[in-house]
């Protein structure tokens, strides 16, 4: 047992102490004599530490399958006027729509301030950009914006001539009732935010690369 | 225990003391703690365990977070996702995999270090076996690891050792037969038994921290045993933890740290085996089934006896012999530096060790050809078998009670004092 | 090195008698780029082993955890991502079903697209069965993992690859449908001699002997196996450098508090005993503990 440690000393070895006869403290307690050297020690040691932590944080980045993911292109000659067609994006839905004059002229109609939200979400603009129609595209024949309702997420349905939805010619998100127009932006409903449109650009008359 | 002397020196201090000592309990076990001042190389492995516990818990832990335990995914998972694609998967596995046998490696040191120094005997009798216990843990923690990549070796070294349940036959007609299945659940090694090895590996390392708490409790009772196997005698004998064996530990820590990253970086398939790099096909076996090295001993023992029934005794039985060696040394001096002649004998069992490990490595039917005769390995292996049961269960009690020792030193200070060092 | 030792003992065994036919021959050593701890991937070498592989080994071998994008990452065979998309344009594979939930075509085939960066190269044969069905039974590995998953490595690939034009010794039994090659298990090999003289062209003026066009497409599928080499390499060497440091630093400290001199400003005062204490590590005047 720990008791035995504390067995009395054995009287042969002298109780130490200093010049003046007084006892010497066991410890020593001021930080500033701590010496250099244990003080790089302590440093090197950290920094050791901090430079390991990084693999196991980085390793919960994406990994580089799904950032070889993270662009895609794809051929959109096929897509007829007033058509949308739907791709996949970094796991979400992506609208690709092919607008009529009507539904140009629709966006144009309205001016941003008029908006409920009057940013253009736009990821090849600023984030100041007003959402102009002008600045929701590159070409004005093609509105590309992701499918995710800004409210909580939900797909919104596109409205067509044969089967319209909403009342502004765009889509209609069906959970909460948030209603875009064709260019895209919230008019109606609880949605916060214009449809956001992804980083993208043409790569020939017909091909997009998105991402 | 000796008297607590940590003093909190703030009033949050002192609050937080009196409800929940734990700043307590790690300055009287880590800081102030009495260690006998004359430990050497071989007294860091404890604390290199206590890292290598914490690498693998770590690395394995975010390993899971990619790894797939299925039949069809598993071995993708980890060669193409973790391997290619996920960032620095590959150094993470590698540390994983090479860190279980530096780990098994350590323990070895750990082992044989308390075997030479009497460091299992009263009043160390508990401490040694909950050490024997956390082996065992090890080594069925290893087990399970090692079918999860789902590789040739994986899928077959899982299907010889299970199927060694199915000697249970012998004894009763069925039951083992029935305790394998159950153990697969399945009619052969397969996905069912992967996803439950992956559940039991990602459980027992838990298992052994809370065993190796237990193991820290049982030495800082009677204190640590030393090199000379005397007990202390008082302060004159110890120095505090820290920063004596902080910055000693430290130091032969980095240095095994070392050794071990340059397995990682440089060879970090030298431990491993090319066959596990295939992915398992229950068609096709192996033309060598080897289990990693740190089982190789144990798996030479079970090919060395012919009966498949004895054979998985004697395995069992040569891990269950570790638990009786603080009753089966009957010696009164702790430490070989003063057993001369069961220092020769510990070497030999070193040795025997290592002859068995490479027995095992070989193929069942190995021969050496001397000058044209043929000596089957087998026999080495029995011979090495014998050797390993002698030792505990005949050499150690005898020797205890016949040798002649050597002069003890009168206390830990006065050996340090002669040697002129400190 | 554990291999070396394996294979020594077994050279060891077989010395004393006549070479034994049901062994393999031990793989002929060679020296390879990315050998030792400063080894790296020939750029050249990958280069011409892809072209290799593309153009000889492919047609029976996958390479199922290669992706194109691969081609282009650092520490491989350094195309560019411009480059590695044109090599991904040429695959064709098996495409999505189209909007009608198509994938065959109205004459029964496969409806195909091109490659992009993120395919992984795709497997000559559609499953296990047609591989064997096209190999006389036999299936071909995929190459993903290959020199990993071989003891002797590059090696043993190399030797099987050039291996193939020692003669059987006599009284050797070539099995049906089987060449002979003394450095595979049986000495029976499914395969037939892969390699050529001038099989492929190199664009970089490499005369295309059997041993070069070998070793390149070993170093290639040494790469596709490891492709994270060169990166552990550089990163091991920086570990290393930083340990070694932190242990000269540890060390010194070990020895000052150790063995440090009286006037030296330090942690804890030496050690009872030894002559050059200032004060005693366990006062024993005191009630604490060590």
């Amino acid at each position: 047992m720990g008791r035995a440690i504390l067995s009395r000393v054995p009287a042969d070895i002298p109780c130490p102490r200093h010049e003046d006869n007084t006892l010497a403290n066991a410890t020593e307690t001021e930080p500033t004599r701590r010496d250099f050297l244990y003080i790089a020690t302590g440093a090197a040691a950290a920094m050791g530490a901090g430079l390991a932590a990084w693999p196991f944080l980085d390793q919960m980045n994406p990994s580089s399958a799904v950032l070889a993911m993270a662009s895609i292109e794809v051929d959109i000659a096929a897509i007829q006027p007033g058509q949308q067609v739907v791709f996949k994006w970094r796991g979400h839905p992506l609208f690709v729509r092919r607008r009529t004059p009507k539904e140009i002229a629709a966006a144009r109609a309205v001016a941003p301030s008029d908006l409920p939200d009057g940013l253009a979400r736009n990821a090849n603009l600023t984030d100041s950009a007003p959402a102009s129609d002008a600045n929701r595209v590159i070409k004005p024949e093609w509105l590309v914006v992701v499918g995710v309702c800004t409210h909580l997420g939900c797909t919104p349905t596109v409205s067509t001539p044969q089967s319209p939805q909403g009342s502004y010619g765009g889509w209609l998100c069906h959970c909460h009732g948030s209603e875009y127009d064709t260019a895209g932006r919230i008019r109606k409903g609880p949605a916060p935010q214009n449809l956001a449109v992804p980083p993208y650009a043409f790569t020939g008359p017909t091909k997009l690369k998105i991402g | 225990m000796a008297h607590s002397s940590y003093v909190p020196k703030t009033k949050l201090g002192r609050w937080f003391d009196q409800r929940l000592p734990i700043v307590r309990l790690v300055s009287d076990s880590f800081v102030t703690y009495p260690t006998p001042r004359n430990l050497n190389f071989w007294y860091v492995f404890g604390a290199i365990l206590t890292l290598m516990l914490v690498v693998q818990i770590v690395t394995g832990i975010v390993l899971a977070m990619h790894y797939v335990p299925s039949a069809d995914a598993a071995f993708g998972s980890v060669e193409q996702r973790i391997m290619r694609e996920v960032n620095y998967g590959w150094l993470i596995r590698y540390i994983h995999a090479n860190g279980a046998s530096m780990f098994f490696l350590a323990v070895y040191v750990h082992m044989f270090r308390g075997l030479y120094y009497g460091s299992y005997k009263a009043p160390r009798e508990i401490l040694w076996i909950l050490g024997v216990f956390i082996y065992l843990l090890m080594t069925a923690t290893a087990f399970f690891g090692y079918v999860l990549p789902w590789g040739q070796m994986s899928f077959w070294g899982a299907t010889v050792i299970t199927s060694l349940f199915s000697a249970i036959d012998q004894i009763i007609p069925n039951l083992g037969t029935a305790i394998t299945h159950w153990l697969w659940g399945d009619f052969a090694v397969g996905d069912a038994t992967l996803n439950r090895f992956f559940s039991l590996h990602y459980l027992l390392p838990f298992v052994i921290a809370g065993v190796v708490g237990l193991h820290i409790w049982a030495l800082h009772v009677p204190g640590n045993n030393n090199p000379l196997g005397i007990d202390v005698k008082g302060p004159q004998d110890t120095v505090p933890f820290y920063p004596f064996y902080t910055v000693k530990d430290g130091f032969f820590m980095v240095l095994f740290v070392i050794f071990y990253l340059a397995f990682v970086f440089y060879a970090p398939n030298f431990f491993g085996n090319p066959d596990n790099y295939i992915q398992a096909n229950p068609l096709v076996t192996p033309t060598d089934i080897v289990p990693e090295w740190y089982l190789l001993p144990f798996y030479a023992m079970l090919r060395a006896i012919p009966s498949k029934l004895i054979g998985v005794l004697v395995l069992v039985g040569a891990l269950l012999t570790l638990l009786f060696v603080p009753w089966l040394d009957t010696s009164k001096v702790r430490s070989c530096r003063f057993r001369p002649l069961m220092k020769q004998l510990f070497w030999l069992f070193a040795a025997d060790c290592i002859l068995l490990g490479y027995v095992g490595s070989q193929t069942a039917d190995a021969a050496w050809h001397l000058g044209g005769i043929d000596f089957p390995l087998v026999w080495l292996a029995r011979f090495g078998t014998l050797y390993y049961f002698g030792f505990f269960w005949v050499l150690m009690p005898w020797i205890g009670k016949r040798e002649v020792t050597r002069p003890l030193p009168e206390s830990i200070a006065q050996a340090v004092l002669a040697k002129g060092k400190h | 090195m554990k291999p070396a030792l394996v294979l020594a003992l077994a050279a060891m065994s077989v010395a004393a008698s006549a070479e034994d036919l049901t062994q393999p021959q031990a793989p002929q050593v060679q020296s390879w780029s990315f050998d030792g701890p400063l080894g790296h991937y020939d750029r050249g070498a990958l280069q011409r082993g892809f072209q290799v592989y593309k153009e000889v080994c492919s047609a029976c071998h996958s390479l199922n955890m290669v992706a194109y994008h691969d081609l282009a990452a650092p520490g491989g065979p350094g195309f560019s991502e411009a480059q590695a998309k044109v090599l991904a344009a040429e695959a064709h594979i098996p495409a999505e079903p189209n909007d009608k939930g198509d994938v065959f075509d109205e004459r029964g085939n496969r409806i195909m697209r091109s490659g992009i960066l993120a395919d992984h190269f795709p497997p000559p044969f559609v499953n296990e069965q047609a591989a064997r069905a096209a190999n006389g039974g036999a299936l071909p590995p995929d190459l993903s993992l290959i020199i990993k998953a071989r003891q002797g490595g590059p090696d043993y690939v190399y030797s099987i690859l050039t291996g193939f034009n020692q003669h059987p010794p006599h009284g050797f039994a070539v099995q049906e449908g089987k060449y002979y090659n003394p450095f595979f298990p049986g000495r029976n090999i499914s395969m037939p001699p892969p390699l050529k003289p001038n099989l492929v062209s190199f664009s970089d003026g490499t005369p295309a002997t059997v041993s070069n066009e070998a070793k390149a497409v070993v170093t290639f599928l040494a790469w596709a196996s490891e492709p994270q080499l060169e990166a552990r390499h550089r990163i091991g060497m920086q570990v290393l450098s930083f340990l070694v440091l932190l242990a000269g630093l540890l060390f010194l400290s070990y020895r000052k508090i150790w063995h440090g001199k009286p006037e030296d400003p330090g942690l804890v005062h030496d050690l009872p005993g030894t002559g050059t204490e200032k004060a005693p590590v366990g006062d024993p005047d005191s009630l604490s503990g060590g």
